[in-house]
Formats: C-alpha cells, structure tokens, sequence
C-alpha cells in the first residue's frame, strides 16, 4: 500500500472537516478495516490521510426499545448478530449479520463500513483492470465473465452491492443518520443506495465530506415474520451469490404487507416491488409463493455467464413466502 | 528375507501414534520457512508481468534503485525477450523491509509491446489463433494409444454412451507459499532454507546454478507448509533469493505472495475428454474411443488417465496439449489421475444405466484388482448403499440425497537413494538421522516408530533429524508418494544393524549367545533366561566412551508398489439453490503396511478434502479478454472450509505387511464418487467440474424443460 498519515479521530466535527479539505479518495475513514485494507494493499484506494473512527466515543452502541433499535455506525457485525433483542424481534437483521463472512471479520467489521463497503468485482479488485467503475472505458463484465455480476439495475456497471446487512435493514424499514459539515439529516437507507446509471462511480449518496453515524429501526409489528435468506457457493466465508431479505406481517396464513429485498443480484439492495405485489393480500401457498418468484425476476437481464441467478432468486423469493405461510 | 515381524508382534508399527511434532505446530514453535529470520535479513520481491503476452522493450531500474533502504536491484528478464503469461518474472528487489521491496518494485519501468494472447483452450485452438510459442504450435502432436480392435469392440457393445467431461485447472494452494531464505556464510558456503519437497534435489540444483562444490550448500527444511507436487526446485524465485543475497551479502528473505502462487507456482491442468464407450448387454466394458485435451499454460504436461482402472480390451485414446498463455502446470497430487478418473467413473455410471445395472455391479463385473473387489463390497456396507435411489432423483422434498463410488490406482513403492543413519549413545540416547523431508505426510514420525519398535523403546525417545542436507545423508524428493516406502526399510535396516551391534556388546556380559537376544520395553533380555534382563540404559552404558551407529540400506522385500482405493459418497442437493451438502465419505484405501495409522488415515482424509475441493470449488478464472487470472487470490479462488467438510470415513484396508505410499491415492476417487451421487440426488449429470449452484440449477432446469 501507499504509504498514508494516521489520525485519531476526537469529534464528528473534526472528522467532517478533515473529509472537507479533498474530494473523494484523499482522506478515507477507517473503522474495521476489513474492507479498505484490502484495498489499499491492492491499490484500489490509495488516501493521503486515513482517519481512525474507532476513537469516536458512544458511536458503537445499540439501544432498543419499544419504539425501536438505534444502532451506531461503529457497531460490530457480531454485535448486531449476538443482539438478543435483535434475535427475538429484527430476525432477518440478526440472521444477516450472522451470515456475515467469518467469526473475525464480524467481530472487528461495523455497522457503517458494512453498508458503505466497495464492490468485490473482480475486475474492479485488480488493480490492472482500469474498468469503468474506476474510471475507465468499460465494464468488463459485460463481455468477460459475470457469473458472480448483476442481473438486475446493472447497466453500465454490472457489480452486485456486497452487503448483507442493507437489504434485511432496508426491509425492516431503517433509516440512516448521516453527519456533513453542515449538521445532520437522516433518509430512508432504501435512499441511500444508487445505482450506476445514476452515478457508475459510487454505490451510495454520501458527499465526499459526509458520514454514516447511526442507523435506526422501527420495531416491527407483533404479527411480523422475518428471513434472511443467503445463497452462496461455501458456507464461510462467502459473499452471497443471491439473497432475499423478506419481512411479512401476517394474518394467520394471509400476507398483510410484504418488504422483499433482494442482495447480491443488483447493483444496490434491490426492492421487488412485483413481489411484494403478488404477495400483499393473498393467503400464501405455493402457487402465491411460486408467482412472486417470478415476478421478482421478470425484468432480470443475465449477462453470459449469470443466468443461474434468476432462477436462484426466484426460488428464494417463493421459499421465503412459504416459510412464512408455514 | 526382512520382514516387518507380525502384526500381533508390533508395539508401535501399525498403531495409532501421536504425530511427533503435533505440539510445536499447533503451538507456533515448530519454525516453517516463512518464520526464519536472520539477523540483518533483506527481504525479496519480484515484479511480474501484468500481461499475458508482450515483448520487453526497456526496463529501467533506476528509480527502484533510489529508493532508501533499496539494497540491490536485479532484471530477470532480457530487453527483446517474450513474457508469455501474467506472473512472469521481470525484475527483483531486496530491500530492508519488505514495504521497501514492495514500493521498489512499483518504481520499476517496463516499456512492452503487447502481443495478442490467448488464455483459454477453446482461444488456443481456434482457426487462426495467434501462435503463442517459437518452438511448438499451440497444439501438440496428438499423443494416441490404442489396444485391440475397436470397431470389433463397439460391433459387440449392446449400448453407447457418448459423452464430454470437463474439469478445469486446479491450483495446488500450498499455505505456505513457495519460497525461501538465503544466505551466504562466505564466498563459497551457502544455506538455505527452502520450502520445498526435495532438500537434496534443491541442494544439488543450487549447487550447481552457483557452481559451488555440493557439500558446501546447505538446504534446511524442518517443516513444511504443503506442496502437493510443485515444490521439487528452487524455482525463479529460490535462484533470485541466492543471488539476491550474494550480491548484498546479506542474508534474503522471499516468499511467494498469494497472487504468484496461484500465477507461477504450477497448477493441475484442465482436462476435456470426448468419449464414446459401449458395453455388452451382460455388463463387459468392451470398447472406449476417447480423443481429449487439456492444458498446462504455457508448457506441456497436460496428460491425464484413460481409460482408467477397468478392464477394456479395445480401446483407443487420443490426447492433445494445449498450450495458452497461463502459468506452468506442474505435477499435482496424483498428476493426471483425478480428472482421469472422473471422467471414467462418470462413464461408467452412464453406462451402467443403459444397461439398467446397478453401478456397484457393473464395476465388480469390470475391475481386475482383487484387493478393490473386497473393498467395494466393505465401502458399500459402510455408506448403505442399499438406501440409494434405484431410480436416479426419485427422492421426495426439496433437497434429494444421492449414493454414488469412484475409484482409483497408484504406485507408491519407493525407490533407492537414501541414505540413513541410526545412532545409539552411551547414554541411552537415540538418533535417527536422514536427508528426508517431512512435508506433512507425518514421515518424521514414521522414523521414530520403526526406531522405537526396533530397540523397545518409546517414539519420544528417539531423536529423529530430517530436513537437512548437511549430515550428507541423502534421500530423494517428497513425491509419487514415495517418501515412507522409500526411508521406511533404510531405516529399519539401519535400526536393525544398531541393534544386532548393541548386541554384540552386551551376549559376552549376560554369557549368552547373541542370537538369544531380544528387546523388551525398555529391557534387553535374554530370551532362554529370562532373569538374564537389563534395561537400555545399563546396556548402552556398557559402550564407554563409544556410540554405534550404523547405516541401512533399502531392502526391496520390505515395500510393495500399488495401492488400490475405492471412495462411496452421499450428498444432499437443494434443488432450489442448487447447494451440494455432501453428508459422507467413506474411503477405503489400502496402503499395504500403515506404519502410523493414525496419521495414514490423516493422509486419506486430506485427500478426501482435497478431492472434495477439486469436485466442488476449485475453478482458475481466465479472463479472455485481459489475459488476467480473475481469482488470483482465497476469496473467489474458493477450497474447503470448515462448512464443507463431510463426516469422512477413512478405512485403512490391510492387505500385506509392506509399506506403500498413500499420499495420492485418496485424492482420486473422490470427485467421481460425488459426481455420481449428484446424478443418483438429482438425475441429471452434471459433466464439468466444479459442480457449483450455477451447473446445479442450469441442469435442472434443462431437464425440466
């Protein structure tokens, strides 16, 4: 890696003013590390100045309560996962988190780098592939091979957003604190993720001077059902090659609401609206779980090598609605 | 005749014993390669080509040289010379640390004139590829071997099967990487401390490139971190570390990162194999027409076995290499026979189905090895195959379990050239000294068992010293699976010849003749006069101020070569993911004597796990367009993890009492036995290799269909 200064981080007002003094890439934040260390041994990022996040105190705790969670970004992955709270009423959050990578990565990755991470793209992690994510002229993926790439959103960068943790938020609901140089605001985390074709170089709205400071969570209903459900080629670690993060209220075997996101399948946690349409107001049963399957991925578009993943997140989609029903 | 006694005799042979170094490695003290460090160490790096294809116009290594800490900067390649696939050797740096050397390597200049490559074998063999070599064509002479008469053979088969098979190339993911640590005593002495398969081979190749008398280079290898066939020579890098420190004077420090040893550190080669095989209606394998290819990289050595294991009388097979612009293959836990064999068992479930005969059956009817014959009928027993689906993918629910067997052959008899030494001292003490090396196969311990055995004493009594070339004791590389029965009867010999010694010392004092002589635990007695008994220290005392110590020779009577396995597996298939669970594996395996059954079975289950690996996940990504391994790295270059690893039976099938080697085999039958359970789970088969979630759901929804 290239070599870079170290600063402890004291204030959020200090750290927003250190990420005002560039643009992007000059000053880069670092919690966990597990993610930007990586890729600064590759090249991928090469900061002048790194600051250190984890001196920031209080920002690591997770408060529940009848209203809801309040999760701080510096929050570990195993935090959230070991939660008791978490276990009993966020289900699809803590089965997310736990599905995270390895013990040691969750017990030193947090909330905020988990959602802001940078995509595993082959192409985009080797330093010698000036691909258009970088900068450069295209997305390789289109032409080379994609089996681990988009189906969904891609255009005109086939990456998968990695995270575990933002489609089982965003189906629960959460919103993001975000702290910038002129105070803070807070969107749903659905917002805050983009896709290429607004913006091929990012996977989020974050300012160059912006960061995550808190995600908070309403509590779910009482006749609220929740899973996560990762598809993955080794049990750990391994990131998913689909992923369904599906939160129901129910009413006895009747589908009152239904959040569906999808991971690993689209360049940002990906909502299926169609199926949350095929399966809002309907008593679930095969054929209802069968037909949000498909509804999920009618408007997929496979590259050459991927096309096992409609079928993949179909099947999840329908076994999700029938775990429900069950 | 020598013989290894009988096993109701044995104390130690035979039996489970605890591996000598277990607690050094678990507790960090035992020092790999990658642990050495010398006082005023340099450590290496190599700048390697990010291309695929290109000619050297200009290096310029001043920058590099600039650097502070920079310590010697050295090209590997000539200006007009050819790279021919990413990872290749440009330039070397050794600098005071290795951030140094790293940043030096990225201040090196390379000015390259791209040439078109070609990384796949469909790209290489494509009308009017671009010729990648000066001295061959892309493609090799076809390499063809027939035996009897085909077209008679297939005018008595009753069905065909025609079909293509596929696995792709596996790297050998050593943990420890591929490297080194020099240093030059003085102008004509060299150490060197190698990961490596062959201390002596390394030695001598040293030797030779730095045109130094032989016995004035010293390899050392204590512990090794996995070789699996690739670590037999010092490599680029090992001749780049000696003369790296040569020229600074300093001792040099390089290992291989990650990324060069998926790039150059050698590989299995893909095979593709199109077959067409016919069977008669009573079961006999009767003809097999096979034409394929595979590919090593740039170099040949593609080869693999076919048909394999099963008696054909007509047969006709034809290989190709392919050369693409992709690192060196080199030779891989049982080089050519995985791939080998599961394209023939693959083969010979499809044609077992046509005949509507149980796969277990068609085989028995097939296979001329006795000791296999037994073996199906005990690994049957174990898995349960009688719970098989009769009908492939009959199973109810979601997830549908299936049977399936593989098979496999290898040598493993040993070979001449070590050279061993057992010494006993006036204390008591024991030596067992040779120029082996313990490369995880648990060969250390092995010595110490056949010592202990010999002289009724404990393993731990006996120091055993290996790794090292400077006793000038030579033994020959760790491969072919050949290390135990290669030292096993040199130093049983050895032992045996100390004895008789220690013997002839101790009859006069005891007024016995020597031949009434024997070992007990501990205790030399005389065996007509039991109350004529001393114990092995009063014995060795009786030396003085002397030691014994005698040599041994390698007795051929003492091996056997030939080791046959047989492997049964059940999975599970989630026929929604496409996920494989694969719930067991029993391996049968005979070795012939197991001298340390408990680190045999070790041996049978770390290739069961490897084989697992090479059926599920192992794939090399070649990206066609940039040249560039896309999975140079643990991440998407995926082997078993914890999650994968199935409850393993690992039997140790006794046949004779002589050591053969089991290092390989129990790689070999895996990947076929799972491939044909999938087909007994799901019923579609699945001909390429890995069978990942993608192949899973593709083949059933083409079934579906």
């Amino acid at each position: 890696m290239e070599k870079f200064s170290y600063v402890n981080a004291t204030s959020l007002e200090q750290v927003t003013s250190l990420l005002s003094e560039s643009g992007w890439g000059e000053v880069m934040l670092i919690a966990g590390g597990t993610d930007l260390l990586a890729e600064l041994k590759e090249y991928i990022e090469t900061p002048k100045t790194l600051v250190n996040l984890k001196t920031l105190p209080g920002m690591d705790s997770i408060e529940a309560d009848a209203s809801g969670l309040k999760i701080g970004a510096l929050a570990t992955v195993s935090d959230i996962a070991m939660h008791p709270t978490i276990q009993h009423h966020y289900t699809v959050l803590a089965q997310a988190a736990g599905s995270v990578a390895t013990p040691q990565i969750r017990n030193v990755g947090t909330l905020g780098g988990n959602l802001c991470q940078r995509p595993r793209c082959w192409y985009y992690r080797d330093e010698a592939t000036d691909c258009l994510k970088k900068g450069g002229e295209i997305c390789y993926a289109v032409d080379g091979l994609s089996k681990y790439h988009a189906i969904l959103g891609g255009d005109p960068v086939y990456i998968v957003h990695p995270s575990d943790l933002a489609p089982a938020l965003i189906a629960l609901g959460a919103s993001v604190k975000i702290v910038g140089p002129e105070g803070e605001k807070t969107m749903l985390l659905e917002e805050f993720f983009t896709l290429p074709a607004a913006n091929p170089f990012r996977e989020n709205v974050l300012e160059p001077n912006e960061i995550v400071v808190e995600v908070s969570v309403p509590a779910p209903k009482p006749n609220t059902k929740s899973f996560y459900l990762k598809a993955r080629e080794k049990g750990a670690p391994d990131f998913a090659l689909a992923s369904v993060a599906a939160v129901f209220e129910m009413s006895g075997k009747t589908c009152q609401t239904a959040n569906i996101i999808l991971g690993g399948v689209a360049p940002a946690p990906w909502r299926s609206k169609e199926a949350e349409a095929a399966l809002t107001g309907k008593m679930l049963n095969e054929s209802v779980g069968q037909q949000a399957g498909s509804d999920a991925v009618k408007d997929a578009q496979p590259l050459n090598d991927n096309a096992y993943k409609v079928t993949l997140t179909q099947n999840l989609v329908s076994r999700a609605a029938m775990m429900a029903a069950s | 005749m020598a013989s290894w006694g009988e096993a109701s005799e044995s104390r130690l042979i035979g039996k489970r014993v605890t591996r000598l170094s277990g607690k050094d490695k678990v507790t960090g003290k035992a020092k790999y390669t990658f642990d050495i460090n010398e006082p005023g160490m340099l450590y290496g790096r190599i700048l390697r080509s990010e291309v695929a294809h290109a000619t050297v116009t200009g290096i310029d290594l001043s920058e590099a040289e600039a650097l502070p800490g920079v310590k010697a900067v050295i090209p590997l390649i000539e200006v007009g010379k050819k790279l021919r696939y990413q990872g290749q050797e440009i330039a070397a740096v050794a600098a005071e640390t290795d951030d140094i050397a790293k940043d030096a390597t990225r201040l090196i200049r390379v000015d390259l004139e791209e040439l078109p490559h070609v990384v796949t074998e469909a790209d290489a063999m494509a009308d009017g590829a671009p010729e990648i070599r000066d001295w061959e064509g892309n493609q090799s002479e076809p390499n063809v071997r027939e035996e009897g008469d085909l077209d008679g053979g297939f005018a008595e088969a009753a069905v065909e099967v025609e079909a293509t098979y596929h696995t792709p190339v596996q790297t050998h993911v050593c943990l420890e990487t591929h490297g080194h640590v020099a240093k030059w005593e003085d102008e004509q002495n060299l150490t060197i401390w190698a990961s490596t398969q062959g201390v002596f081979g390394v030695r001598n190749d040293f030797a030779q490139r730095f045109e130094l008398p032989a016995n004035q280079v010293r390899v050392i290898t204590e512990h090794m971190g996995g070789g699996f066939g690739s670590k037999f020579g010092p490599g680029v890098e090992g001749h780049t570390a000696a003369e790296l420190s040569r020229i600074t004077g300093k001792p040099v420090k390089l290992m291989l990162t990650r990324k060069a040893e998926h790039l150059v550190a050698g590989n299995r080669p893909s095979m593709t194999q199109h077959v067409r095989a016919g069977a008669t209606r009573d079961g006999r394998l009767i003809a097999y027409d096979m034409k394929g290819y595979g590919t090593g990289g740039i170099s040949s050595g593609a080869g693999f076995t076919g048909p394999y294991v099963y008696y054909v009388p007509n047969s006709r097979a034809e290989r190709v290499n392919v050369a693409t612009n992709a690192g060196n293959q080199r030779a891989m836990r049982a080089p050519g026979h995985p791939q080998g064999a599961f394209g023939m068992d693959s083969l010979m479930d499809e044609l077992a189905e046509k005949l509507g005969m149980n796969p277990l059956e068609f085989r028995r009817i097939n296979d001329p090895n006795e000791v296999r014959q037994s073996q199906y009928t005990l690994g049957a027993q174990e898995i349960g195959w009688h719970r098989r689906n009769n009908v492939p993918g009959s199973g109810t629910g979601v997830k549908k379990r299936g049977m399936g067997l593989g098979s496999g052959q290898w040598g493993g008899g040993g070979g001449r050239g070590t050279e061993a030494r057992v010494t006993i001292n006036a204390d008591g003490t024991v030596e067992a000294v040779t120029g082996t090396q313990d490369i995880g196969t648990g060969v250390r311990t092995v010595i110490a068992i056949i010592v202990a055995e010999e002289f009724g004493l404990a393993t731990t009594d006996i120091h055993v010293r290996v790794g090292d070339s400077e006793p000038g004791l030579p033994s020959g590389g760790s491969g072919g699976s050949q290390t135990t029965p290669s030292v096993a009867p040199v130093i049983k010999t050895a032992a045996a010849a100390a004895k008789q010694k220690l013997f002839e010392r101790i009859a006069p004092l005891l007024e016995v003749p020597i031949g009434d002589l024997r070992v007990g635990t501990g205790t030399i007695y005389a065996v007509s006069d039991r109350t004529k008994t001393i114990t092995w220290k009063q014995a060795t005392g009786q030396l003085g101020m002397e030691s014994i110590s005698e040599g041994g020779t390698w007795d051929e009577d003492l091996r056997q070569n030939g080791a046959a396995g047989t492997q049964f597996a059940e999975v599970e298939v989630d026929t929604e993911t496409g996920a494989l669970r694969v719930i067991k594996i029993v391996a049968v395996q005979d070795c012939g004597l197991a001298i340390n059954r408990l680190t045999t079975e070790s041996q049978i289950n770390g290739g069961v796990i490897m084989g697992l690996g090479q059926a599920l996940l192992e794939e090399r990504f070649m990206d066609p367009v940039t040249g560039r391994m896309l999975n140079a790295n643990l991440e998407d270059y995926k082997v078993p993890g914890t999650f994968e690893i199935p409850e393993i039976k690992s039997i140790v099938f006794d046949t004779h009492r002589k050591v053969t080697g089991v290092g390989e085999p129990p790689c070999i039958p895996t990947p076929g036995a799972i491939a044909n359970a999938v087909y007994n789970a799901i019923g579609v088969r699945i001909r390429s290799l890995p069978i990942t979630p993608d192949k899973v759901l593709d083949a059933l929804a083409e079934k579906k269909a």
